[in-house]
């Protein structure tokens, strides 16, 4: 994996606009590379959305890159979530939805007639915003996705069950009640159980919306400390309304507003040097 | 002050509090006026003598127990051509004197005031017996084969020991007849079907009817075997008789083998008493009818409707939560299907009788009889399926509350969260996988809802099942040992069907009035059985599948 401790960039000490966030204690392990020169994982280009007759995202245009992460900023109702679902195609369910564009994922696009939504999304996870585990056992919960894949062994599903709840950081708080109801987690644990329940299927990309808005400080750490371990191994595109979380764990980060993509760079540079001026005015807190 | 008060919301909660107390004295109250009258009747009741007076002035002797008394005004009686002395009104009391093999009638008036005097002789029996009704009088001698064998004191335990060795024997016989010979019978249908169907086929195949001759040799060989053992036991429970002097001064003799119970009501202890209650009661749920259902037990009737009740409960379940999972999950939400969300309301309150006439055109007439053609031929023009019967009456009566779970189902699907679904989807699930896997368990207690008030609403229901399958003496039960085991083309019994012929339907109103109460009774208890079981799954599994509130 690439080097975690990378130092910060230079351009994170000039801190030219008079910004509420303090970026260089958010720095740590950033990838500061050109998006244009990472190896890309999803490209949407040209998407349009609408709800009936409104239109709610306008000609999006992005490159996503391959085991980074992405994070989605922006007032409420600008389309940030509604962006997030369409990569795994959940805006499918919704009545009256008609997309425009195209989003590639390994060049193939996920809007294709041919395209089987179920295996997409096994491709594709996704974590809501509350944690939504399923009336089962902790165990259960974590090995549904490998039943609807068939899998029937035993040893096998154990093992994989282990891994994902060790990669959610949450096998050692678990592992004396696997089969206990998931309802008796702490909203905490419940939000890793279900990132752990994700991360069993190995998708490639994991989707993550507001993952962390419904949790208290202390767990909202955790979440963002396993975001850091996984984007190791996952493409993470993360929808957040908070900015220093925006600033802390992704690599990348996309200003929406109004439907509209404002602007898209690197954290450094989006936070302490944005190009465009509402861009400026929402991260020093002027609107949002 | 007064309006204080009204602002305060008190008279609000004593609103509300006294329409709940209300509903529960009513509630409370019918059970216990059901279970008064009904209960009473099993107690072994004191039998009295009477000197009584008749209106021309004779005096004769009654015996019976009390049971029922009311007071009249002079002026009816006297209008009824009674002479009566004074203005005062006259207590009378309804006595069952019994005996109707020699009186005509079980039960008569008296007047108090013509009681000259009343006793309660310590050897006075009652002798509950098969046919006829109750027996009431004294014991004179008990005979072996029209040999006297006891006289006076030892006549009595001298009976006692012969009656034990009656039941048991008819118990036998009963069993006989019933499983074994039973059984026999239905070998030798099967066969006659298998000939019959033979024949329709043109089969000439030699081995089978040789096959068939033989297994019906051998069936005709066990019921000689059986016949002669059914001989035996017959001349062996028709041994002995009794000798009873009844209250005209008659002698009757009745033969043992008719003698249910024989007791001395006045000489019981209390201790007795409730030992004797206890049988009776137990006699009441686990025999079968007698005497036109006034008398004996109801257990065809309790079976009858516990077992319609789970077959409708197997054949709604799927049909309802199916029906409401295409309406909610797949159907696009319209105008069509608002349309049929208010159809569906509306079935629920289509009059039941209604449904019974459905039932015997669409299900007994139409169905039954292509089924018969289809697949029982051979037994034709006696009809199998195209007749009333269990599999018919189940049917009408889930028809009857489909729209009751559709409805449950559809509200319990409505009400898991959007959050669940999508966390299924999100792994790769299809819809079809999400609703088996994640959707309906959690819309299980919905669903079980459904069910409860299906049951509650046709283990009631009487109406329909009189034109789809039920009937007023079934000869034998849905479920017995016999292939294939459970019988849905037989009738069968019903609680509530029973209530209604009992009560109505009886040549013995009066008798039988008790067993009305007792009925109604057991049917309440057998739908709150019912229930309780269907709402402690249900608890379990909301416990189980507790949906996520926050």
């Amino acid at each position: 994996m690439t080097d975690i401790k990378q130092t910060p960039d230079a351009s994170a000490s000039k801190s030219t606009p008079t910004h509420t966030i303090d970026i260089e204690a958010l720095t740590r392990g950033r990838h500061t590379q050109q998006i244009a020169d990472e190896s890309p994982c999803l490209q949407i280009k040209d998407l349009n959305l609408f709800y009936g007759k409104k239109q709610a995202l306008h000609d999006i245009d992005m490159l996503i890159p391959k085991q980074r992460v992405t994070a989605y900023i922006g007032p409420s109702g600008c389309g940030k979530s509604t962006l997030l679902r369409c990569i795994n195609r959940m805006n499918d369910l919704v009545d009256g939805v008609r997309i425009d564009g195209q989003i590639l994922l390994d060049d193939q696009n996920i809007y294709d007639k041919s395209v089987n939504v179920a295996d997409l999304r096994r491709r594709v996870g996704m974590v809501f915003q509350k944690p939504n585990p399923f009336p089962k056992s902790i165990y259960e919960n974590v090995a549904y996705g490998l039943r609807l894949q068939g899998v029937k062994d035993r040893r096998t599903m154990d093992h994989v069950v282990e891994n994902a709840l060790k990669s959610a950081a949450l096998w050692d708080e678990v592992k004396d009640r696997l089969h206990d109801s998931a309802f008796g987690l702490s909203g905490g644990q419940q939000q890793r159980l279900v990132i752990a329940r994700a991360v069993a299927i190995e998708p490639e990309v994991l989707l993550l919306d507001e993952p962390a808005s419904a949790l208290d400080p202390i767990s909202t750490l955790k979440i963002e400390e396993l975001i850091y371990e996984l984007k190791n191994k996952y493409t993470i595109v993360i929808v957040t309304h908070n900015m220093q979380q925006a600033a802390r764990v992704s690599d990348y980060t996309a200003f929406m507003y109004m439907g509209k993509l404002i602007e898209y760079a690197d954290t450094n540079t989006l936070f302490t040097n944005p190009h465009q001026k509402q861009t400026e005015d929402y991260i020093t807190g002027r609107y949002g | 002050m007064i309006k204080q008060w009204f602002k305060s919301g008190n008279p609000w909660i004593w609103l509300t509090a006294s329409a709940v107390s209300v509903s529960l004295i009513l509630v409370f109250g019918l059970l216990l006026l059901i279970a008064a009258r009904g209960l009473g009747h099993f107690w072994p009741a004191t039998v009295w003598e009477y000197d009584y007076k008749n209106q021309d002035n004779s005096v004769i002797r009654l015996i019976g127990e009390v049971h029922d008394e009311e007071t009249v005004g002079v002026q009816r009686l006297r209008e009824a051509g009674l002479t009566i002395e004074g203005d005062a009104d006259v207590t009378r009391y309804l006595i069952k004197t019994g005996n109707r093999d020699v009186l005509g009638q079980d039960f008569r008036w008296v007047l108090k005031p013509a009681i000259q005097e009343m006793r309660t002789p310590e050897t006075l029996i009652a002798v509950e017996r098969r046919e006829w009704g109750n027996l009431y009088g004294y014991l004179d001698a008990v005979q072996e084969n029209q040999q006297t064998v006891a006289v006076g004191k030892s006549a009595w335990e001298s009976l006692q020991q012969r009656l034990q060795r009656a039941t048991a024997l008819f118990a036998q016989i009963r069993a006989l007849e019933k499983n074994e010979i039973g059984s026999i019978n239905h070998g030798l249908e099967r066969l006659r079907l298998r000939e019959r169907s033979l024949e329709l086929e043109n089969n000439t195949n030699p081995t089978e009817w040789e096959s068939i001759k033989q297994e019906r040799a051998t069936l005709n060989a066990d019921y000689a075997d059986l016949q002669q053992r059914l001989i035996d036991l017959y001349s062996a429970i028709n041994r002995d008789q009794m000798i009873v002097t009844v209250s005209t001064g008659e002698t009757v003799t009745v033969a043992l083998a008719k003698v249910v119970h024989a007791y001395q009501p006045n000489a019981m202890s209390l201790f007795d008493k409730l030992g004797f209650y206890m049988a009776k009661v137990w006699e009441f749920v686990s025999d079968e009818p007698r005497e036109a259902n006034t008398e004996g037990g109801i257990f065809p009737a309790i079976f009858g409707t516990v077992m319609m009740v789970i077959i409708m409960s197997i054949m709604v379940v799927p049909f309802g939560v199916v029906a409401a999972l295409y309406l909610r999950e797949y159907a696009k939400q319209g105008p069509m299907t608002q349309l049929i969300r208010v159809a569906v309301n509306n079935l629920a309150g289509v009059p039941s009788i209604v449904y019974g006439v459905f039932g015997l055109g669409f299900f007994v007439y139409f169905l039954g009889g292509n089924l018969d053609q289809l697949f029982f031929p051979e037994a034709l023009p006696t009809p199998t399926f195209g007749t009333p019967g269990l599999m018919w009456a189940s049917l009408t009566l889930a028809l009857l509350t489909v729209p009751v779970v559709i409805v449950a189902t559809e509200e319990g699907l409505s009400r898991i969260p959007k959050s669940v679904r999508e966390g299924s989807l999100a792994l790769g699930a299809t819809k079809a996988e999400t609703l088996w896997r994640t959707v309906l368990p959690m819309a299980s207690p919905a669903i079980m809802t459904g069910l409860i008030l299906a049951i509650a609403r046709a283990a009631g229901e009487v109406a329909p099942l009189m034109l789809v399958g039920v009937v007023k003496l079934a000869p034998s039960l849905p479920l017995d040992g016999n292939m294939p085991f459970l019988h849905l083309d037989r009738k069968f019994m019903h609680l509530g069907f029973h209530i209604y012929d009992v009560g109505f339907q009886s040549p013995n109103v009066e008798a039988a009035r008790p067993l009305v109460y007792a009925t109604a009774l057991l049917l309440v208890l057998v739908i709150i059985a019912l229930n309780l079981a269907a709402i402690a799954i249900r608890n379990r599994l909301r416990e189980k599948y507790r949906a996520l509130e926050n």
